[in-house]
């Protein structure tokens, strides 16, 4: 006889005459799909909208107007060389004056000359250590100012208080969204998990018989892992077939209508559901199987 | 073949003489994790052919006994061979194949609630591999010797206790297993339908399958007159051949005997 087959039709049979609990666990695949699948995107979103926050983060350096193009040079080569500086771009007071025009036009239309100096940019490493970049580069003095080290500095500035709420605020964004996503991974893990075990719990004496009449363990699992990879593609399916109508009718319409919604990058959404299927389904057969092999031991 | 003597079983007399014993108990202690003693230094051998009974009252070891020879349970001490294996030497892995030349048949039947009759008795040709022709060949052929043909398609919760204890025997024999054991198979069972179950295990012995059926129905042993290991609190008490080699005596021949082992049938039987 045809193993594979027999498995198949054996796991067909326990799927239909054990209907409630085949349909209790699918159902808990497809709701912890459909969470997973709507809150994988959400965290991505969010922790990609922290870390661009966290780009913004940056260190200006002013140059004095009165500085030669040697001492430029000399303060571009101490400032790549500083710790923690991952670019350096230089803006001259063309290019800064062009920027502030297209934020601000009306503003500077007025102002007849460029009021504002030549600068460099500081991209740093981690925005965390910016404070580290600003003392190196102007440590405190005495009266509490801040004092350039270089003569060609004229001021160094990281909008301070801005600085420190960017990183604070998303800092806890990102470790709440992750806090949030191992969670909720565990979670469905633990919830799928515990549906299959009932499911084959309530089959318990079935697999004792089985073993009594002389049943190899992989006689008795390949059903069960069969039947769970069954149940966890119909409730991956489902979900994936709920997402994408909910993707459809929903984000899409949106994300065509605010920029915004579609700037961070998400994952790819066949990418999602392909992943999805495949998580259901191993978390589902592995469930099977494992959760036997206390009944097994006869 | 002389059994071996030990001083537990003062009463013993040896065993007929088949070639290598089927069962073979050789000072089996079983202790349970919780200090229960299930058996208690049984010896005993059991021949080719042979239908023996293991009586006592419950709780004396009669399952442990079953359990240990379906390797369901590890002797604590001792060693348990059947066919001359020792059964400590099979790995787990293998148990399966032991339990394939072992049927057994329950006093809750144990039969899967969700297969027809045909699938029950179907699923233990399923386990050893055998071919679809073959499987359609030999479980009605073996439901008809058990009287269940016009039953074939019905579930386990639609037939009496009789008729599914019927089905069990059908699927522990389906095999041809040389070793049948059963449990209580008439424990749940009125008196006319257990002597129909006896019949039938009786039937299976005859054509060579060894028996060993676990109960405490006495009638049922009287009835059958044959070989008794009584059991008390994990220690075989009494290991007698009875009427094993006379089945043509006269009904008077019977009745005497009857009458002059009423008195050791009873003895063990406080019930």
């Amino acid at each position: 006889m045809l193993r594979p087959a027999f498995f198949l039709k054996e796991a067909l049979r326990a799927l239909s005459r054990n209907a409630a609990p085949s349909l209790a666990a699918t159902v808990t695949v497809l709701l912890t799909a459909l969470v997973l699948g709507i809150f994988i995107p959400i965290v991505q979103a969010t922790t990609g909208t922290a870390n661009e926050v966290r780009n913004r983060v940056l260190v200006d350096v002013y140059i004095q107007n009165s500085a030669t193009d040697d001492e430029v040079e000399e303060l571009r080569q101490e400032l790549a060389a500083t710790t923690d500086v991952k670019t350096v771009q230089f803006i001259s007071k063309e290019e800064a004056l062009e920027k502030e025009k297209q934020r601000n036009p009306e503003a500077f239309e007025l102002l007849g000359r460029n009021p504002l100096p030549d600068s460099f940019r500081i991209y740093p490493e981690d925005p965390d250590s910016v404070g580290a970049i600003v003392d190196s580069l102007a440590p405190l003095n005495a009266q509490g100012k801040r004092e350039p080290q270089l003569a060609a500095i004229d001021e160094v500035r990281n909008r301070e208080d801005e600085t420190d709420k960017i990183l604070k605020a998303t800092g806890l964004v990102k470790a709440l969204t992750a806090g949030l996503a191992a969670l909720l991974v565990l979670a469905s893990i633990a919830l799928v998990a515990n549906t299959i075990r009932l499911s084959i719990f309530s089959r318990r004496r079935e697999v004792e018989v089985m073993k009594l009449v002389g049943a190899t363990n992989w006689f008795i699992r390949w059903p069960f892992v069969i039947e769970g990879l069954i149940v966890g593609a119909m409730g991956g399916l489902l979900a994936i077939l709920l997402l994408t109508i909910a993707k459809e009718t929903f984000v899409d319409p949106l994300s065509d209508r605010f920029a915004l919604l579609a700037a961070p990058d998400t994952i790819d959404f066949p990418l999602l559901i392909v992943l999805l299927l495949l998580s259901c389904m191993a978390v589902s057969a592995l469930g099977s199987g494992l959760t036997l092999r206390r009944f097994l031991r006869i | 073949m002389a059994t071996r003597p030990t001083e537990v079983a003062p009463r013993r007399r040896s065993a007929p003489k088949p070639a290598a014993p089927v069962v073979e108990f050789k000072d089996v202690t079983k202790v349970y994790d919780g200090g229960a003693v299930g058996l208690d230094r049984a010896s005993m051998r059991i021949g080719r052919g042979e239908f023996v009974f293991l009586v006592g009252a419950t709780g004396c070891g009669k399952s442990t006994c079953i359990r240990l020879l379906m390797k369901e349970l590890e002797p604590s001490k001792g060693e348990l061979k059947i066919a001359g294996r020792n059964l400590a030497e099979i790995p787990r892995s293998k148990v399966p194949y032991l339990r394939r030349n072992i049927g057994v048949v329950f006093q809750d039947y144990k039969l899967l609630p969700n297969r027809t009759v045909y699938e029950n008795v179907a699923y233990s040709l399923q386990v050893i591999g055998e071919s679809r022709q073959e499987i359609r060949r030999k479980v009605p052929d073996i439901l008809r010797l058990v009287g269940l043909s016009t039953k074939l398609h019905n579930y386990p919760d639609e037939l009496s206790g009789g008729e599914q204890q019927r089905v069990s025997i059908a699927r522990a024999f389906v095999n041809h297993p040389p070793l049948l054991l059963a449990d209580e198979p008439t424990g749940n069972l009125d008196p006319e339908t257990s002597i129909g179950i006896m019949q039938l295990i009786y039937r299976i012995n005859r054509t060579g399958t060894t028996v060993v059926v676990a109960t405490h129905d006495h009638s049922m042993v009287d009835k059958m007159r044959r070989r008794v290991v009584e059991l008390q609190e994990g220690r075989i008490i009494r290991d007698q051949v009875s009427g094993l080699y006379r089945p043509d005596e006269s009904t008077s021949e019977f009745a005497i005997r009857l009458r002059g082992e009423m008195g050791i049938g009873a003895e063990g039987h406080p019930n």
